[in-house]
């Protein structure tokens, strides 16, 4: 296998509602920015993740279209589907594409255009990422998936309200330092607390929101990067890990824990020839408060029970000694879920750099990103280091 | 939505909650399955779910998809019928607010849903609590 380098990144300029633009534009919006971040004037192949075109815009056959609108005629173009955890696996990928030698210069992406249905066809959208026949037909949604799974880990390990709340507080606060968040305004444990109730004990302000966005990166061989692109520094991928689980929730045998996300974990930091300790900054999957914390645990950033009152204490807070969702999350920065795999490659990239202004983690040379499919039917991780 | 035909090939599980017992390991799958992932055995016997069981844990859905909107707010609930065994349904006739992990309750036939305003009505169970 070769190495691998991240030379190009590109979002659209603000995340949210883009009415005035189609699911093509905002997707070739971020492949220019991309592929202008390093100068490249074309692509050899390209992976596009997306959960459900289908179902919020009507439109399939992506990997045509999007090559189409990009100008890179009749390049090999694949969309990629993982639920949430569609862009993640998109950069998975394009990764093995380059690392394999099949293809020199590649576009990983993803996008997601949601607000062009209504809020009852955009939970139908999203709920086709549980199980429909034995979860689904019951009536329940993902914040209610979700909430379970927080009841369950409230009755487990005695996690409070108010840690779930500190995730969403600590996000948004990040999220406010972000120009390309949805959201970006603070808030306090009060509002998290207080807000309208959505699925008990999750309220609106524990769940991220639907967002129109893309997101794209452009990926070649290290040596490639070291001769041609040494303008920036160069952030090789040194770890990527994948893995699945159940796609219902009441299979597992511990709810509160995610084997997936344990296990893409592993699997990326034993690529990476990396420990958890090892990582200055990390990205991980806020689709709702309680997520962050299970997901801290399952990587094994904090013990089994112990996410809740890390976040409380401000250790994950920027500053603090595990800095973890710098952008905002998807809690503040939006969850366009094609697009958030991706994205949080780009915020890592962007903080390996050295260019996230207020919101820099100081002396960062090794980060992680965790994308999660569902309840935590799938998960892919990775690893980037600045060389 | 013409969901008709995923609707009554699911009847043996939902109206008679049947299940596949490994043969082999004796890992419980509902709905059935042709390989069992524990021990990678084919041969599977049908077995009646138990009536009765606790709940593991649950919510309260007040924002609903747009089948179950007239509905909210109501409870949903994993619930272990066997040991190392659990499925999801909702949990009805009680408060919500009463609902508790553990708390023990038994399954009923009832509707769940209806597809649109003319097509079939979906049957299957629900959790009711046990009056102690």
């Amino acid at each position: 296998m070769r190495d691998v380098a991240i030379i190009g990144i590109g979002m659209n300029e603000k995340w949210g509602e883009l009415w005035d633009k189609s699911i093509r534009t905002i997707f070739t919006e971020a492949a220019l920015n991309a592929m202008d971040d390093c100068n490249v004037d074309h692509i050899d192949s390209m992976y596009i993740g997306c959960m459900s075109g289908g179902l919020f815009v009507g439109q399939e056959h992506l990997g045509s279209m999007l090559a189409d609108n990009l100008g890179a005629d009749f390049i090999p173009a694949t969309r990629v589907e993982s639920a949430c955890a569609s862009g993640g696996l998109a950069f998975r990928q394009a990764f093995m594409d380059v690392a394999s030698g099949m293809s020199e210069i590649v576009l990983a992406g993803g996008v997601e255009k949601m607000l062009d249905v209504d809020g009852g066809a955009a939970t139908y959208a999203l709920s086709t990422a549980a199980d429909q026949e034995y979860e689904c037909f019951h009536g329940v949604t993902f914040p209610g998936l979700y909430a379970m799974i927080a009841n369950a880990h409230m009755a487990k390990y005695g996690t409070t309200r108010k840690q779930l709340a500190h995730v969403s507080v600590k996000n948004h606060m990040n999220g406010s330092k972000n120009h390309r968040a949805q959201f970006p305004f603070k808030t306090t444990l009060e509002e998290v607390v207080n807000s309208v109730m959505v699925a008990d004990p999750l309220t609106i302000m524990d769940c991220s929101p639907v967002t129109d966005g893309a997101a794209a990166v452009i990926l070649c061989p290290l040596d490639l990067a070291k001769k041609k692109f040494a303008n920036k520094p160069i952030i090789k991928v040194i770890g990527s890990g994948h893995a699945t689980d159940s796609i219902a929730l009441h299979d597992r045998k511990d709810l509160t824990w995610l084997s997936a996300v344990e296990l893409s974990g592993k699997r990326a930091l034993k690529m990476a020839g990396k420990k958890i300790a090892d990582i200055n900054v990390c990205e991980v999957h806020d689709c709702f408060t309680i997520a962050e914390i299970c997901v801290t645990e399952a990587l094994g950033i904090f013990e089994p029970g112990m996410g809740g009152p890390s976040v409380e204490s401000g250790i994950t807070n920027i500053g603090g000694k595990i800095p973890v969702n710098t952008s905002g999350g998807l809690k503040s920065k939006g969850h366009p879920v094609g697009a958030t795999g991706i994205a949080q490659i780009i915020e890592i990239t962007e903080q390996l750099r050295g260019i996230s202004g207020d919101r820099q983690v100081n002396g960062a040379k090794v980060g992680m990103t965790q994308n999660m499919g569902g309840s935590g039917g799938s998960s892919v991780c990775h690893i980037l280091e600045v060389n | 939505m013409g969901i008709t035909a995923r609707n009554w090939r699911e009847y043996p599980q939902r109206y008679r909650l049947e299940a596949a017992k490994c043969s082999q390991c004796g890992k419980v799958f509902f709905p059935p399955r042709l390989i069992c992932n524990q021990c990678k055995s084919r041969k599977f016997e049908t077995i009646k779910l138990p009536g009765e069981g606790t709940v593991k844990t649950f919510t309260v859905i007040r924002v609903a998809p747009t089948n179950f909107i007239d509905e909210v707010p109501y409870a949903i609930g994993i619930i272990e019928l066997l040991e190392g065994f659990s499925t999801m349904m909702q949990i009805a006739d009680c408060d919500p607010e009463k609902i508790s992990i553990g708390m023990k309750v038994k399954l009923e036939f009832r509707k769940i849903q209806s597809d649109g305003e003319a097509g079939v009505i979906m049957y299957g169970y629900k959790a009711v609590p046990v009056s102690e």
